[in-house]
């Protein structure tokens, strides 16, 4: 016994820094999961508040470009409005998943471009009806998906993010690939696993799939910009425009899928069959 | 003014410069200055060893509760204040006298701490860079984010400590 005391003391900083350090990387290897909720649910509502403070401040000096956007994206909305209109008046009635689906406005407190990681930060929480999972898109296209979620704030991953791979599809011809961020610019992501028989153009428009759930079918991800096909390679990838300036994040939509749960419910049933 | 206080407010002014502002000025993907860990190079001499390690423990679990990376800065810091003793001793050289353990940081000499801030900053750095990418893929991206980073904060942390310190120098 006290032998086993004068090793403490004698090595107490070595086995200090070893316990210190073993949590941390415990923590670390915890916290990119996001099909599972994170052992270290690190979105809180103190350091959201603590954020917004600085978020506001950089939100008055936004105040134009908001405005603009917004009114853009007003026009937008009109013209769906309009879209919709025309086809009430018909006979023709298309069923539409979207029904089930509901879009929580929301700000951003929080959000980097420049890290290898990158996390955005909302000011909605459990209160509003956001649960982990949900997938967020700006007013361009895709953005994030949701990780943790206190009372009043939730964080995501941005689709800037090593974890946050997509399910996307060419709008044209349906084909799937995934799409996925290396850094180091922001406005640039990579299509990975094109099969080699797929026609890819400059200025294709890539959409989301809708095979995840994350995000409704056909919501607007980018634009190609250039295209590889490796040699001895049967995949093909190509670089992407994200429609979404991660830049200059400020409002964004949460989007909660009502019927997600009874989806689930129906995929664990076949598994167990 | 004491001791403990001068301290737990440069805590504080340090995570919020780091989480407030620092992290919101995006000069790019390679540049991520990382100020916070002036608070570990500036502990004094005296701090016992297993305080460093709760500072330093302390520091990074603040920044990565804020920038909701958890562990990262964490283990990153903590590795930092590990071999601050072993940076010390090596900069100091054999001459390190009795009489420096009462001295703060900053009264060292410019050469002193220009050696010590930039050895311990690439401590961090290495360390944080290597544990986000968490691969050597891309080794090329994580070196020039790790040189580039360094370059800055050491820059940064330069200037605070020439224009907070220089009024109570000697």
């Amino acid at each position: 016994m006290y032998n086993l005391i004068r090793f403490l003391q004698k090595h107490h900083f070595v086995l200090l820094f070893l316990l210190l350090e073993a949590f941390s990387i415990y923590m670390l290897a915890n916290s990119h999961t996001y099909h599972r909720a994170a052992v270290v649910n690190i979105t809180s509502n103190i350091s959201g508040a603590i954020l917004k403070v600085g978020s506001s401040v950089g939100d008055y000096l936004k105040l134009r470009r908001t405005n603009r956007m917004l009114a853009e994206q007003n026009a937008t909305l009109q013209q769906l409005l309009s879209h919709y209109k025309e086809i009430s008046d018909t006979a023709y009635h298309q069923f539409d998943t979207s029904v089930n689906l509901e879009f929580i406005p929301a700000k951003v407190v929080s959000n980097s471009v420049h890290l290898r990681n990158n996390y955005i930060i909302i000011n909605k929480g459990r209160k509003h009806g956001i649960e982990e999972e949900m997938g967020i898109i700006s007013t361009n296209g895709v953005a994030g998906i949701i990780t943790g979620v206190s009372e009043n704030y939730a964080t995501a991953l941005s689709i800037l993010h090593k974890h946050a791979r997509l399910s996307i599809k060419f709008a044209k011809n349906n084909q799937l690939a995934n799409l996925a961020w290396y850094g180091p610019n922001y406005k640039y992501g990579v299509i990975e696993d094109i099969p080699t028989h797929i026609d890819v153009l400059p200025g294709d428009t890539i959409v989301t799939s809708g095979h995840s759930f994350l995000f409704p079918e056909g919501i607007m991800v980018g634009t190609i910009t250039e295209y590889f096909s490796p040699e001895g390679s049967g995949l093909n990838h190509a670089h992407i425009s994200f429609a979404t300036d991660f830049n200059k994040l400020s409002w964004v939509f949460v989007v909660s899928n009502r019927m997600q749960w009874e989806i689930e419910q129906l995929k664990l049933l076949n598994n167990y069959e | 003014m004491n001791n403990y206080l001068i301290n737990v407010l440069r805590f504080v002014l340090l995570l919020f410069l780091q989480v407030l502002i620092l992290n919101n000025i995006r000069v790019g993907f390679f540049i991520n200055p990382f100020v916070y860990i002036l608070f570990v190079l500036l502990l004094p001499f005296s701090t016992p060893k297993w305080l460093l390690l709760i500072s330093a423990f302390a520091m990074g679990l603040s920044v990565d509760w804020f920038m909701t990376t958890p562990g990262l800065h964490t283990s990153a810091t903590v590795f930092m204040a590990f071999l601050r003793p072993t940076v010390i001793r090596i900069v100091s050289g054999p001459k390190m006298m009795v009489e420096d353990e009462n001295n703060s940081i900053l009264q060292k000499d410019k050469n002193w701490f220009f050696i010590y801030s930039t050895l311990l900053v690439l401590v961090h750095h290495i360390s944080l860079f290597f544990l986000e990418a968490f691969s050597f893929n891309q080794l090329g991206h994580t070196f020039l984010r790790i040189l580039l980073s360094v370059i800055f904060t050491e820059i940064i942390i330069l200037l605070l400590v020439y224009f907070f310190a220089v009024g109570k120098k000697r």
